[in-house]
């Protein structure tokens, strides 16, 4: 019964107009990153590298596929959990609204597995997202600006990596950005569990976004111990794949912190929807 | 009638909060039964079917359906049965076919293509089954509900008040497909309704609650017959003397002569026959007979004591 009902949530999600919304809007953003950096990319690397060149001479193809990669992901990870929010945030809640959990409910099958259903759509639906944007920042990016070695500013300065030890580094830089998604789908999916609205759940995960990040963003002590564990501090540990050397210790802690993330809030969904009333 | 009890609902109670919606149902519904569920709007008729179906947890009482304890054996005993609550929500954004797929998908059987086919021909859908149902009527929507509790062949149809919102047209084509499940396919039924015509026209049970309490429960037939309804008699004339013949052959018959033609009896339905019977051995002519108190009258009087 439970892979019945995920081949239907794929259905519906295929079917539904705004699953296409995150895959337009993701599609629209990189090909106006990619034509900006077409058009003026050399201006706008001869900006960050300006303050270096006293010191150093960049020569080759900087403005590559590879450092296109890395800018679109640098810039997009902060707006696509609204595209993931706004198709996982409305499965549960969307359906109570159209009156169908109604429906679904009545069907010998158990809440628990209704939950996770539609938890593997969503994970499907963001590696998808995912997926797409790998393709469009990396294969288009490298089609469009060729391949060379990846300069990466840091917080510690410039790190300099060899074309030939990029690749892998992209993969594993794309599996953690999918985990801190999955982290945002499960949260939207937890809220949705308790509304009986699409946009509740869906203005919810993003005002938890906002407020995570600038509490992790304060520098004020009273907030040290808190934003080790909260996931937006760990949202961007992607990037940690570009460090030379790569700090295991720290990716690792991240990946562990939004796994415990996704599963506390796929345990909240289960157990108040498996309690939940349906009164719509 | 096959007295089998296919369900059985015992002191059943749920709260919201410090609000009661149900307080104290009970009511057996047998195999074969078409159930006529039947309350004022507020009564408690959506909770307690809403309970029935486990999408809310009752705070006391118990619930059996085909013999088994409905929240021990919720997906055994869902998967044979077929509801609409309130009304039939389908995904808008798809064909009547997909949906009944989704649904047919996660019904507990088999269900091929051909009956789907077949159950949407039942229903009188054929050849809208490509149609988005986001521009179905609501007359539509309503068969297309019932179509989908069908797919599965299920024993019980549980349908709450699914004349709601239609034409009467709509009622009718309803109220027959209601009678079609009973007459061809030999379904139970429990229906929900405040339209009371609905129920006198095709259940043969029925329990009546109010204020979340059980009122009565019985045949239809019995409690419309055991009830005083107000008989109307249009003679040729001669009103006044058989009302005086009624009233030396009837002990406690109470009435009065409305015309000469006319007069108006307060009596027990099972005593219209011998009424009938009574006036024409004595020579009079009669016109009409008309009860003039239906279940409405049984109804109103029933909740608003």
């Amino acid at each position: 019964m439970l892979w019945k009902n995920t081949y239907n949530e794929f259905i519906k999600i295929l079917a539904k107009p705004r699953s296409y919304i995150g895959l337009a809007a993701l599609t629209l953003l990189i090909l106006i990153i990619l034509f900006a950096m077409k058009a003026d990319g050399r201006m706008y690397i001869s900006f960050v590298t300006a303050s270096f060149e006293q010191t150093l001479s960049f020569n080759g193809n900087i403005l590559n596929g590879n450092l296109i990669a890395f800018i679109v992901l640098q810039m997009l990870i902060v707006h696509i959990p609204l595209l993931v929010a706004l198709v996982t945030g409305d499965l549960l809640s969307g359906e109570a609204a159209m009156g169908t959990l109604r429906m679904l409910l009545t069907k010998p099958i158990s809440r628990s597995q209704v939950v996770i259903s539609k938890l593997i759509a969503a994970a499907v639906y963001t590696l998808i997202l995912v997926v797409w944007m790998g393709f469009l920042a990396l294969i288009v990016g490298r089609w469009m600006f060729g391949t060379g070695d990846l300069i990466v500013l840091n917080s510690d300065g410039l790190v300099i990596l060899n074309y030939a030890d990029v690749l892998w580094r992209y993969g594993l830089a794309f599996a953690v950005a999918y985990l801190a998604l999955m982290t945002i789908a499960t949260l939207s999916i937890a809220f949705s569990a308790f509304a009986d609205n699409s946009i509740g759940p869906i203005v919810s995960t993003m005002a938890v976004i906002i407020l995570f990040t600038i509490i992790g963003s304060l520098d004020v002590s009273v907030f040290d111990h808190v934003k080790p564990w909260l996931f937006t501090t760990h949202m961007a540990s992607w990037r940690s794949f570009f460090s030379d050397p790569v700090p295991w210790s720290a990716i690792w802690e991240s990946v562990w912190i939004l796994l415990g993330h996704n599963i506390l809030f796929v345990a909240i969904a289960i157990f108040k929807f498996k309690r939940k009333d349906i009164t719509t | 009638m096959n007295q089998e009890p296919i369900i059985e609902v015992k002191g059943l109670q749920k709260n919201f909060g410090a609000f009661t919606a149900v307080k104290d149902v009970s009511f057996t519904v047998n195999k074969g039964d078409v159930f006529g569920f039947l309350g004022p709007n507020g009564a408690g008729k959506s909770t307690t079917m809403r309970c029935m179906l486990s999408l809310i947890k009752p705070n006391a009482g118990q619930i059996n359906i085909f013999g088994k304890n409905l929240f021990e054996a919720r997906n055994e005993i869902l998967a044979q049965v077929g509801s609409i609550v309130e009304k039939p929500d389908f995904y808008k954004y798809l064909s009547a076919r997909k949906n009944l797929e989704i649904f047919a998908r996660i019904s507990g059987a088999d269900v091929s293509q051909q009956t789907i086919f077949e159950t949407l021909d039942f229903v009188g859908l054929t050849g809208r089954e490509k149609d988005k149902v986001g521009g179905f009527s609501h007359g539509m929507r309503q068969r297309l509900g019932i179509a989908q509790t069908l797919l599965h062949q299920p024993e019980l149809i549980i349908l709450d008040e699914p004349t709601t919102g239609l034409d009467p047209q709509g009622i009718i084509e309803v109220r027959d497909l209601i009678l079609r499940l009973k007459n061809e396919q030999n379904k139970t039924v429990i229906l929900s309704s405040h339209q009371l015509a609905e129920i006198e026209h095709v259940a043969n049970r029925m329990v009546i609650i109010n204020k979340g309490q059980t009122i009565i429960e019985g045949s239809v037939s019995e409690l419309m017959n055991a009830q005083e309804t107000l008989l109307s008699i249009e003679l040729l004339q001669r009103a006044n003397e058989a009302l005086h013949l009624l009233q030396q052959q009837f002990s406690n018959i109470k009435g009065e002569v409305i015309s000469p033609k006319t007069l108006e009896l307060n009596v027990e339905r099972n005593l219209i026959p011998a009424i009938n019977s009574a006036l024409v051995n004595g020579g009079f002519a009669v016109v009409a007979l008309e009860p003039k108190r239906t279940l409405e009258d049984f109804f109103i009087q029933m909740t608003q004591n």
